[in-house]
């Protein structure tokens, strides 16, 4: 609800007209009993930016993440996606919106095959409707297979179409970031919150995943990128946000934030 | 001969009604994940719905519409699966455990409701004289349990063809997706209540049809019938046929029922007559070690969870595979 644009910290906000806002925090806090994981957060992901989100642990990314994702909601402080005040709306409304994310550990759903994984992020499916499925076999037939074509081609630009067949709870830890992001992009969104694609990722296929995290990008996903990787940081993102003890520590262009003696410091373990 | 004959079709079909209600609770745990504990008054209200429709009126009793069977079962899966939307949209929001104590509690109040509605549900004398399909070859005994089987291996058709239409379709996908993780399903999309409260109400529905189908097969019912040692025998069948499996319902609901019946003789024949109603105790406990054994040998069942990919997408997956196999290479 609070409309406070941030102050001239941010190197471009100040129109709102010339460089939309796609998805934007206004003073996000959450607190645990008492303990604020995120304290008083503003952010703006802008149209086609990769914005990245570093941190030490514990400094609320997750938090953050979650909250912007609609896994938990804010103690106060408010969401907007395109304009529109999404505070109060569950995951499952926000990525109907075009708002998708994936997990930190990854969260297939083991036992199905990999397939059918990427198959249930398709978005306004007839057969997904009891009553379609039922009366309406041909139409949901015509759905599946709408589906069934954008989902291979989804494991085809993941390099997973050897595994499709396979259930989701053989695959590596790699295999199932990949996973993660074939079922996200299954919904089409607009705005994809990435939460550490690259941990436990050996490096032929970190590049891989930067590779394909360029090509998105390129089609027009605005992209919330979580990591600690700062190589894939500064190789990826326009600019990066700092945040330590729930707050924001520093904002900019990737190499100048990385430099900054009060982010150095946060990292070193001398945030208090 | 024809004796054995008719008491195995008078078996099958009692089996076969079971199966029904099995199904039904298939859907709602073997699919979807909700512990649902109540099944006896869900079959309860089928058998009652539909006795109420299709008996001939009686005085003192309200009801009694002389409708065709047929109205009576849907009106009894209708009554069921009603009651089951109610029940499930007050509770299905709350944390899982919820439902099973709601679904326990509304067993027990229907089942004293039963008891006690005297002037529409007759009380503790029940209902009696519910018409039975084909009572016109009751002269012919054997026929008419041949007939009255043929009906109820039609309704376990339909019933089967009816879900394994709905478990298979993207539907059923989203039912097992959010079994299996429901963050992660949440994240792609899909309302865990919304889902879950159709899965309840449709496995709701079957289990009235079932009882629905078993009441006029009986042709009389009391609510002695609808105690929990009902909803304990079905979860039984479903457990040792193989839950998530619709033919492991089926199996399951046949061999149990089987066990029961034949332990049934067995203590009739065994113990003199006054040790008889304490002899039936015993029954249960055959099913009981019946499902221990079940458990340790085979703990998914004996048939276990199908694998639930479409037909058609396994067809289309092996035609494609050969010209998918060779081109791995991916470009970006």
């Amino acid at each position: 609800m609070t409309q406070t644009m941030e102050g001239p910290q941010g190197p471009i906000e100040t129109d709102p007209a010339k460089t939309e806002a796609i998805l934007s925090a206004r003073s996000l806090t959450r607190s645990f009993q008492g303990f604020k994981a995120v304290d008083d957060l503003s952010l703006d992901l802008h149209q086609g930016e990769i914005l990245g989100l570093i941190g030490p642990n514990g400094a609320g990314k997750t938090t953050m993440f979650n909250m912007l994702a609609g896994s938990l909601l804010p103690s106060s402080g408010s969401i907007l996606l395109d304009g529109k005040d999404i505070s109060r709306e569950g995951a499952e409304k926000r990525l109907r919106r075009g708002l998708g994310r994936t997990f930190q550990i990854p969260r297939p759903f083991p036992e199905m095959t990999v397939l059918e994984n990427v198959l249930c992020g398709a978005q306004g499916q007839s057969g997904e409707r009891a009553i379609s499925a039922f009366f309406r076999p041909g139409k949901s037939r015509q759905d599946e297979a709408r589906a069934l074509e954008k989902a291979r081609h989804l494991t085809d630009f993941l390099m997973l179409s050897h595994l499709e067949n396979e259930k989701a709870r053989v695959l590596s830890g790699g295999q199932r970031k990949l996973l993660e992001l074939a079922r996200i992009l299954m919904a089409d969104p607009k705005v994809i919150l990435l939460d550490e694609p690259a941990a436990g990722v050996n490096p032929t296929l970190l590049q891989e995943i930067m590779a394909r995290i360029v090509t998105l990008n390129e089609q027009g996903v605005s992209i919330l990128l979580i990591e600690h990787n700062m190589d894939m940081v500064a190789r990826l993102c326009s600019r990066v946000m700092v945040m330590a003890l729930g707050q924001k520590l520093a904002e900019g262009a990737p190499n100048a934030v990385i430099r900054d003696p009060e982010v150095v410091r946060a990292y070193l373990g001398d945030a208090a | 001969m024809i004796d054995l004959l008719s008491y195995g079709a008078f078996f099958l079909t009692m089996a076969l009604t079971y199966a029904v209600i099995c199904l039904g609770l298939n859907l709602q745990w073997g699919q979807t994940g909700l512990f649902n504990v109540g099944v006896a008054g869900f079959v309860a209200v089928g058998a009652y719905v539909s006795s109420i429709l299709t008996t001939p009126a009686i005085d003192g009793r309200l009801g009694g519409f002389d409708l065709p069977i047929v109205i009576g079962w849907l009106g009894g899966g209708l009554g069921a699966g009603i009651l089951c939307f109610l029940l499930g949209a007050l509770t299905l929001r709350l944390r899982a455990d919820y439902l099973a104590i709601a679904t326990f509690g509304a067993a027990v109040v229907i089942q004293l409701t039963l008891l006690n509605l005297e002037g529409i549900t007759g009380g503790p004398f029940g209902i009696g004289f519910i018409p039975r399909p084909f009572g016109g070859l009751a002269e012919n005994p054997s026929l008419f349990a041949i007939a009255n089987l043929g009906v109820l291996i039609l309704l376990v058709l339909v019933s089967y063809f009816a879900l394994q239409r709905l478990t298979r379709s993207p539907w059923g996908r989203v039912l097992r997706a959010l079994r299996e993780d429901e963050e992660a399903a949440k994240a792609l999309g899909k309302d865990p209540v919304t889902y879950r409260l159709q899965a309840f109400a449709i496995g709701g529905f079957i289990m009235g049809l079932g009882g629905a189908a078993q009441a006029h097969f009986i042709g009389f019912i009391a609510p002695d019938n609808y105690m929990p040692t009902l909803t304990f025998q079905v979860w039984t069948m479903l457990i040792v046929g193989g839950s998530g499996n619709m033919r492991g319902a089926i199996l399951g609901a046949v061999l149990v029922w089987a066990i029961w019946a034949l332990s049934g003789s067995l203590v009739a024949s065994v113990f003199p007559p006054d040790q008889q109603a304490r002899a039936a105790s015993l029954q249960i406990v055959l099913i009981g070690v019946a499902l221990c054994l079940v458990l340790l040998l085979r703990p998914y069942g004996i048939l276990g969870e199908a694998g639930t990919v479409r037909a058609p997408l396994r067809r289309a997956l092996r035609r494609d595979l050969n010209s998918h196999s060779e081109g791995q290479k991916t470009d970006v």
